[in-house]
Parts: C-alpha cells; sequence; structure tokens
C-alpha cells in the first residue's frame, strides 16, 4: 500500500513537502563500501564494526549493544546498533507506516531517538518524557503511523550519554512522490566523533578543568594574532578567545560513517555524474566545517527539508543537524574534509573515480579566535557610522548585509577598549531568567546573527553557507502570523560548566515545562548569552527560521544553531500534542541541564485547520 | 515579466501603506534620496564588487541540479551568484544609512517590543537581505523581495501561553504508560540533566623543599564533592623539616556556596594537628578573580578567640599548552599577638614563590621551583628567638595532581 493520506489521529498532512505525483522511479545509486554483512552478529564478544548496513520494510528490528571498538588503533568502549558504528541506516517511505522493534541488551537503559521525525510523542524515544525507556533485556516497539515527511534524518539514543559511546544512524525517508532531487548517486555522510575516553569521565574532566581539552590556548608563544591588551582583555574577562569547542581532537578522531581520516571512506562516482551526499552532523560536540576543496556544490536540503539550491564552497553544520548537498565531481578524486570548527582535526571523505583514488587532504587551518561579535558586542566597534544617533541600536546584521562580522568584528578584538564594558549587566535580561552563579555573561547587544556562516568562517576567501541562504523549496502551510512571541535566554558558566535556558537548568524547571496551545502559531526568538555556539533541537517539530525568506518561504528546521551573543529567531506552529524535549544538542551542554520539556496542549476538538498550500 | 509583475505590486502597495522607499531606490522615487542611491551604488561598484550590470534580473542558473521551477513567483530572488561573503574588508562606513528613512515606514513589524522610537530598530523583518546590495541599479530591482507580507501593523505582542495551553495532563506520557512506569525514568532524566554531583581531589602543591638548615617538605591539598552551586570541601596543608616531628598542619571542612559565577562562599572548621592543638572556625571566598587569579581567602576565629587571616592567590601563565609558570603568593595576618604559635600581630608572614610545571596530562604535571618566606614584624622577633631564621628560601620540586 502506498498512499500519503494519513492513516492516524495523529497525523495531518499539512506537512507534505512534494507533490503526490505518482512513485517515481527514483534512481537510488547506493553504493556503500560497506559490504552488508549479517546483522545480529555477536555483539558482545566480537569488535564493533565501523559503517553500517541498511534495514528497511514494514517491521524493523534492532539490538543495541554493546563492545570494543578501535579506531585508528585507537581502543575504546562502544555502545552500537546492530553490531556496528554507525548503527544500521533506517530506510523509511513517506507514507507509510513503520514498527520498529528495539531490543536492549545492556544492562543498562537504553533508547532510540528518532530525531527529525513527526510522530506521536510517545514513539519519540525519550527516556522521563515521551516513555519509560527500554529496560535491559527488552524490547520496545516504536509503533509509527504513516510518516508524514521524506528526506535525511537521523536516530540516536537519549538514554545518558550513550550517543557518544556509538548509539546512533541515519534515517533516510524516501518521498512518496518524485524526489526534486534527481541524481545518479545518493550516499549518506555521518559525521561523528570517537573517543577511548567513557563519556562520563569526559564530562567530569569538563565540570572540573576548564579548558580540559583545549590545547589551542593562547600562551607566551602562540601566533594568534591578539594583542597585549587583547589577551589582558580576556583575561580580565575571565574567558578564554579559544574557546572554540569544549571537547575536541585532544581526545576526539573525527569519523565519517565510522572511520577515522585515515581509514579511507571513499564514494565511488563515474564522470560526469550528479552525486548527493546527505550530510548529517552525528556528533557529540563538535561543529563540522565541510568542504570539497576546489570543488562548488549546491545545498539542496537542510535538516531533511529541501531548499532552494544555493551554490557554496563550503558550510558549517551544527551537531544535530543535516545538509543534502549536490555535487559533480571532476577529475581523479574529490577530498571531502570536515574540519572540525576549533580546527583540531577532520573527518575526511573521498570522492573517488576508482577504487582507490585520492585527493590531497589539505591541512587544518588555523584555529578562529573568538570575536567581539561573540561576546554580543555587534555595535560600537568601529568603522560602521549610522549617520546618527538615533539609529544607534539598529540591527544591521539582521539585514542581510551578509557581512556577518562585519570587518571590525572579524578583527579578534581590534583594539577595542573594553574598559567600563559590563560584560554581565544582568538588567537586560528579562524577568523570567533566573540571574544567579549559572550565568557568567549577558550578551550586550543581542543582534540576529542569522545570516553570520559560523564561528571561523567569516573571513574565508569562498562562499559559506548562512542560514539566510536557505529558502524553502515547497510554499509553507501555516501563514498565520504568530499571535505573540516569546524569548528564551542560552545561558551559562564556562568555568562551573554550567548549561541552561534562562538561567535555570533542568532540575529546576522539570516540572515547569515551556506550555503551548494546540496550534498555537507562536515566534520564538532564542538569545544565546554564552560565547558558544548551541544547536538548539526542538523534538517532533519543525519550525521556520524567521531569515529573512518570504514569509512562506521560511526554511523548515528541527535545531537551529544561535551564535555566540547574538540571536536566532523561528516561527512555531505547535501542532504535534504531548510532551517534547527541547535542548542544546551539544551533549555535555544537555547532560549539564540545557534541556526543557516543550508541553503542547492536546488537540481535543480543536480541527485540524486548513492551511494554505492544502487540498 | 515577473519582475514587471513585482514590481506592479510593489507600486499599487506602497501607496496603500506610505511606505517611502527613497533609501531603496524606488524606480519612481524622483527624490534626492534616488541620486544618493546612485552613489551608493557607485559606492559599491567601487568597492570592488564583480557584480554584473543586470546581475539581480532573473537568470537561469548554471549547471541545476534540480529538476523543479525554482523560480516561481521570484517571492524570493536567488543571489547565489553574488557571493558578498567576497566583500572582505568592506567599510559600511561609506554606506551612510541615514539616508534610508525607515521612519516613514509605519506597517514594519518593529518585533513588538517597540512600537515607537527609531532607537533599538529591529528590520529583521525587512528582509533587505534579499536586496541587491551590489549595483544598486533603479531599473532592475524588485522590491517583491521585500516581503511585506510580515510587516503587519500590530508588532506581535510578548505574552504568556494563553489558558488553551494549560488544558493538557501535566505530565501527556503518563496518560499513555502510566505514572508509576514513568516515574523512575523521570527521575533518572532530573539527575542527569543537570543534577550531577563530582568529586575533586587536588594536590596543588606536594613538593620536596632544599633550604638552608635541613631540607623539608610541604602538602596543600583539597578537593570537593557536591554539585554545582553547594559543595563540600575539604582543605588540608602542613610542613616540616625531615627528621624533625611536623612543622604545621591542618585540615578543614567547609561548607560552599555559590554565591557568584566564580565565587564560592565557604564557611566551616579548621582543626590544626599540631602544636598546641586548636580547632577554629572558617568563613572565606574562593574564587577566579579579573585577569584569572585564583584566589582563597579565610578568616579564621580560634576556641582561644583568636582571629587570623589568610589570603593566597596564584595565577596560572601558560608558556605553551603543557609548559606553565605560576606566580603564588600568601599572606598571613593576625588581629593579636599569640606567643605560643610564634605570631604577631598584623602581618604574619608572606610567601613569595614562582613555581614552572608541565603538564604531561592535565592531571599530572611535575614543577620546579623557588618560594621565599618571611616572617614580618613581631613573628620575626619571635623567630629569632625561637633561634629561626625569619626569611627562609626553599627551592622545591613536586608535582600537581587531581583527579
Amino acid at each position: 500500500m502506498s498512499t500519503t493520506k494519513p492513516t492516524q489521529p495523529f497525523a495531518f498532512d499539512r506537512r507534505r513537502f512534494l507533490t503526490r505525483s505518482a512513485q517515481a522511479a527514483t534512481f537510488m545509486g547506493l553504493a556503500y563500501t560497506v559490504p552488508a554483512w549479517a546483522r545480529g552478529g555477536d555483539l558482545h564478544n566480537g569488535e564493533i564494526r565501523p559503517g553500517f548496513d541498511e534495514v528497511s520494510g514494514r517491521d524493523i528490528a534492532l539490538t543495541i549493544g554493546e563492545g570494543p571498538r578501535v579506531v585508528q588503533g585507537r581502543r575504546g568502549h562502544a555502545i552500537a546498533v546492530n553490531g556496528s558504528v554507525p548503527g544500521p541506516l533506517v530506510r523509511l517511505k513517506e507514507g507509510q507506516p513503520v514498527r520498529l522493534s528495539v531490543t536492549n541488551t545492556l544492562d543498562e537503559d537504553s533508547s532510540i531517538h528518532w530525531h527529525g521525525l513527526l510522530l506521536p510523542f510517545q514513539f519519540d524515544g525519550v527516556p522521563g518524557v515521551s516513555f519509560p525507556g527500554i529496560k535491559p533485556g527488552e524490547t520496545f516497539v516504536y509503533d509509527i503511523p504513516a510518516l508524514r515527511q521524506s528526506g535525511t534524518y537521523w536516530w540516536h539514543s537519549h538514554s545518558g550519554l550513550q550517543e557518544q559511546a556509538g548509539h546512533y544512524g541515519p534515517i533516510v525517508v524516501e518521498p512518496a512522490g518524485a524526489d526534486p532531487v534527481q541524481t545518479d548517486r545518493d550516499y549518506v555522510l555521518l559525521l561523528s566523533d570517537f573517543t577511548p575516553l567513557h563519556p562520563h569521565t569526559i564530562m567530569d574532566k569538563l565540570k572540573k578543568g576548564e579548558g580540559y581539552f583545549n590545547y589551542q590556548q593562547n600562551t607566551w608563544t602562540d601566533d594568534y594574532p591578539l594583542s597585549g591588551e587583547d589577551r589582558r582583555m580576556w583575561a580580565r574577562m575571565r574567558m578564554m578567545a579559544t574557546d572554540i569547542l569544549d571537547v575536541t581532537g585532544s581526545t576526539y578522531t573525527y569519523l565519517a560513517n565510522g572511520r577515522g581520516p585515515e581509514e579511507g571512506l571513499e564514494f565511488l562516482f563515474n564522470p560526469g555524474e550528479r552525486v548527493r551526499l546527505r550530510v548529517i552532523n552525528g556528533s557529540a560536540m563538535t561543529f563540522f566545517n565541510v568542504r570539497i576543496p576546489g570543488v562548488k556544490f549546491w545545498v539542496v536540503g537542510a535538516d531533511g527539508q529541501n531548499v532552494r539550491p544555493i551554490e557554496v564552497e563550503e558550510f558549517q553544520i551544527g551537531t544535530a543537524e543535516t545538509y543534502d548537498i549536490v555535487v559533480e565531481p571532476t577529475g581523479e578524486a574529490r577530498t571531502i574534509v570536515a574540519e572540525s570548527m576549533d580546527r583540531s582535526g577532520m573527518a575526511v571523505a573521498t570522492l573517488a573515480s576508482r577504487p582507490g583514488a585520492r585527493a590531497t587532504v589539505p591541512p587544518l587551518r588555523d584555529p578562529p579566535l573568538l570575536t567581539m561579535a561573540d561576546m554580543g558586542m555587534n555595535h560600537g566597534s568601529g568603522g560602521m557610522d549610522h549617520g546618527g544617533g538615533d539609529m544607534a541600536g539598529m540591527d544591521h546584521s539582521a539585514m542581510g548585509h551578509d557581512m556577518p562580522s562585519q570587518g571590525a568584528a572579524a578583527e579578534p578584538m581590534g583594539g577595542m577598549d573594553m574598559s567600563g564594558m559590563n560584560m554581565r549587566d544582568t538588567s537586560k535580561l528579562p524577568s523570567d531568567v533566573r540571574i544567579g552563579p549559572g550565568i557568567d555573561m549577558v550578551s550586550m547587544n543581542p543582534v540576529d546573527r542569522m545570516g553570520d556562516p559560523g564561528l571561523g568562517l567569516d573571513n574565508v576567501p569562498h562562499k559559506v553557507l548562512n542560514y539566510r541562504d536557505l529558502v524553502a523549496l515547497e510554499s509553507n502551510d501555516d501563514l498565520r502570523r504568530p499571535s505573540r512571541q516569546m524569548e528564551i535566554h542560552l545561558t551559562g558558566n564556562m568555568e562551573r560548566y554550567m548549561w541552561s535556558f534562562d538561567g535555570k537548568k533542568f532540575t529546576a524547571v522539570s516540572d515547569d515545562p515551556i506550555r503551548f496551545a494546540y496550534n498555537e502559531r507562536v515566534r520564538v526568538k532564542l538569545v544565546n548569552d554564552t560565547m558558544m555556539a548551541h544547536p538548539i533541537h526542538l523534538h517532533g517539530h519543525f519550525f521556520e527560521l524567521v531569515n529573512g525568506a518570504p514569509a512562506d518561504r521560511q526554511p523548515q528546521k528541527h535545531t537551529v544553531i544561535v551564535q555566540p551573543g547574538g540571536s536566532a529567531t523561528f516561527d512555531l506552529t505547535a501542532d504535534e500534542e504531548g510532551d517534547w524535549a527541547f535542548h542544546c544538542h551539544l551533549l555535555y551542554h544537555m547532560h549539564s541541564g540545557m534541556f526543557q520539556i516543550v508541553t503542547v496542549a492536546p488537540r481535543g476538538n480543536h480541527p485540524d485547520v486548513k492551511r494554505v498550500g492544502e487540498d | 515579466m515577473r519582475l514587471l509583475v513585482a514590481m506592479l505590486f510593489v507600486s499599487t502597495a506602497a501607496p496603500a501603506i506610505a511606505q517611502d522607499h527613497s533609501g531603496h531606490a524606488m524606480p519612481s522615487a524622483q527624490s534626492p534620496a534616488q541620486t544618493e542611491c546612485e552613489k551608493e551604488a557607485e559606492r559599491h561598484r567601487a568597492m570592488g564588487h564583480s557584480v554584473p550590470e543586470g546581475a539581480c534580473a532573473p537568470k537561469a542558473q548554471p549547471a541545476e541540479p534540480v529538476s523543479a521551477d525554482r523560480h516561481d513567483g521570484h517571492s524570493g530572488m536567488d543571489h547565489s551568484q553574488m557571493d558578498h561573503s567576497q566583500m572582505e574588508g568592506v567599510d559600511h562606513s561609506a554606506m551612510d544609512h541615514s539616508a534610508m528613512d525607515h521612519s516613514k515606514m509605519p506597517a514594519m513589524d518593529h518585533e513588538g517590543t517597540q512600537s515607537s522610537g527609531q532607537a533599538p530598530m529591529d528590520h529583521q523583518a525587512m528582509d533587505h537581505g534579499a536586496m541587491d546590495q551590489g549595483p544598486m541599479d533603479p531599473g532592475t530591482m524588485d522590491h517583491g523581495t521585500m516581503n511585506h507580507d510580515t510587516m503587519d501593523m500590530a508588532p506581535i505582542p510578548q505574552a504568556p501561553p494563553p489558558a488553551a495551553a494549560g488544558s493538557g495532563p501535566p505530565r501527556a506520557a503518563d496518560a499513555i504508560w502510566g505514572a508509576e512506569a514513568m516515574r523512575a525514568s523521570r527521575d533518572a532524566l532530573r539527575a542527569e540533566n543537570g543534577g550531577m554531583n563530582v568529586f575533586w581531589f587536588q594536590g596543588d602543591r606536594a613538593e620536596y623543599r632544599a633550604r638552608q638548615g635541613g631540607d623539608g617538605y610541604l602538602w596543600d591539598v583539597q578537593g570537593y564533592y557536591g554539585g554545582d552551586l553547594d559543595k563540600f570541601w575539604f582543605k588540608s596543608e602542613g610542613e616540616g623539616t625531615f627528621g624533625e616531628s611536623l612543622e604545621s598542619a591542618e585540615i578543614q571542612g567547609l561548607w560552599s556556596h555559590a554565591i557568584g559565577p566564580w565565587w564560592d562562599l565557604q564557611a566551616g572548621v579548621r582543626q590544626d594537628l599540631t602544636g598546641p592543638e586548636r580547632t577554629h572556625a572558617v568563613i572565606g571566598v574562593q574564587g577566579l578573580a579579573p585577569y584569572m587569579f585564583e584566589v582563597d581567602a579565610a578568616a579564621f576565629l580560634s576556641t582561644k578567640g583568636d582571629m587570623t587571616a589568610r589570603v593566597e592567590a596564584e595565577l596560572d601563565q601558560r608558556v605553551t599548552q603543557r609548559l606553565i609558570l605560576q606566580p603564588r603568593a600568601e599572606v598571613n595576618l593576625s588581629a593579636q599577638d599569640i606567643p605560643e604559635l610564634g605570631v604577631g600581630a598584623g602581618l604574619d608572614s608572606v610567601e613569595l614563590g614562582l613555581r614552572l610545571r608541565y603538564e604531561f596530562a592535565r592531571e599530572f604535571a611535575p614543577y620546579v621551583g623557588v618560594e621565599q618566606e618571611w616572617k614580618v614584624g613581631q613573628s620575626a622577633d619571635y623567630a629569632r628567638l625561637a633561634g629561626e631564621d625569619p626569611s627562609v628560601t626553599n627551592y622545591v620540586v613536586g608535582v600537581r595532581f587531581w583527579f
């Protein structure tokens, strides 16, 4: 049976992004380099394999196990699904239901969250929010009604820190109709991070030693373009300009489909072919800068949703985001470089015209530094003449000049006189933010930074994607103007390693969720009062970035990066009833308290509103 | 054709909402602002934006990998060819936005919070991102991209959730799985996401001290167990000369409470383990001062009624990623003479040290260093009376560690 009509009361057909033309014979040139080994091997004694198989169909069985894992000679303990890291590619089909039976053979609770899928909340897979979790030895059946979407997604554990240990894998939902993205080959590139350390050890080190994993700190002998004055200013603030990622290549080996950079992941192509890469950031703590040196490519999807193709040479992908790109590689081979944002390491894959073909792997670029913009001081910097005092508060970055850091800010500190600046003016915070030791900074002027390509990418000599480039391919269905807006502050204390929303860790608000009426349309502004970029994920929904695209073409996402010291805004139609997790997708930030529950009131007798674009 | 439609839309819509596009290079605006705009366009050209004439006109994308029609309606222009990221070092001071006169755009959505006044203007809804910043050619300007449909009259109000938001059960999952089944995982979730306790033990100084008149040793350790804000904190330090009995030793047990982002207030008890054994009440602060000084300052009130105080400060100076030079200072103060301890009123003693450590791991760093101790004032006199040198130089070798 192939239908896109909803078969469950939970299902709405408003999220149909593709035309319902007849089933197209989409050519999926799946040529994974991993052999399709038998699943369900010996999970307890055998070594965990890199890479993944594929599972599909009406009923899918997944088994969570554990075992030793070796990446480029580094040995660690892995939690793996069906014996591999990443776990199997779950291939689903729009309009069709699926039963996923997940068996937990660990000696602790586990779970699988289907990241980006629209489904009844009780099958979302967050223990303590959507269901009780999967006890050791138990099998839990996720009985998911007909899928209301297509695209690239992923799954991962939402129990403890299991995700870091390898409990994640890709999801591809094939469209019911013709795929507007027609390519000759279709590959998944799942980026992640491997560490021989136990995840709890990492959490422990982060709590105890600030900068524990950062071996790119400023020193007496570094090459950073920081003046003595800059260095004193940072020291006075008790912060580090080199604080780009909390966990770095000092412990991580960055993985492409489970393989280290020396383990030779390759995607085959024939010259002249068009290749689709479904790039998934399944890491625990890493933002990646993805590029294919010498090759321009098109971004055609973001978080599973088709966008108008935009030609770029690089994009930054936050933890838990996905981007689909289309590339027409030339030559014998091309290197795909996924450099960690702090440039302490990279994952590498090769587009190869024949097995074994390789291109040059470029060296890591110089590590970036935080700038004034990252402190929330987007103005007051020299060089911007607004032609009159009455324009003082004007938000130029929001005007889409596509120059997110505006020159002066890209210059690290640029000799700015910081004396008299209050980096923690709590009077700027709304009253519902709890002011306390958990807040070490308040952004002075949190401008919209959705036009920012990401830390370290504002000065590269080629086009880098930013959120303002994203325009939905298909018209959005809910064109109502939001009836209210709310502001959520992202707060933290680097020294104590505390992270929270509105100054309140989840421990303080576990009985006080963020509430939405059913079908309410709300504009949510996320304000980042920290110097770290946070990928904020809302379960069970897509929200639309208020990024300057026309109202009906605001791109839909499930995860949005809020740049340091800045803000990001989205419009949300809260039409998926139930309780949903809402959190920073940096694993150890979530684990430190940057987590909340979003409650959407029951639908009740509320009719499903017919919206523009629906038949 | 589509462009024409877009322009028609703008020209009919504009009077209705009384827009002043003077700064935006409206084709019909025969105003000084247009020349301003032309000047601006010239400036942009002068900045070296390699944008061809008419680049903002609809154009077919080469090598378009998508078969769907991407140009339907032109509601968002594709400026992908323009690549503003190439605009390195552009000085926007030349742009003079004062000519833009946003004040005459009453329909603009000011993001709700500011309904009047220009100061905190948020032009987010205006979507200039879609405006061609390069050659502002009035003829091809597409105002259809200005997204006027979000420029509603009223700002979106900041408001709490409506009553209907509270209509559901307090916990949706209970209705499906049962409250009992959910309890354990819910408790675990709370404990896991922000509720963790940490145990930390640090040997800040554990060292051999070479000096005139008999080498000695010193330990200075501390640790805690607790959450982010409240901890049980313990400290111990002591020193002696080899072959002699302990010179001094103490242990402290403190409740530590965060009073700011970088500071803990600590209160508790200190027990002296040598000499005339004494117990003290302790109150102090410990934390990170501006310029990254680690500071520990405490006052002690002994069971004999003596009031003393101690202030310590350390500063880590990274020479390389692993080689760290640490200046350290300690000052001891007393409110009264305590002859049996050799302590004089006022400034009692001062220590200045410099240690160079190498972090084989963050947790394990051997060091060498030198430390100078001075007994001061009455304390120096007490020392001399006891036949000791009030000024001692220690050459130290030790290890800093934590776990």
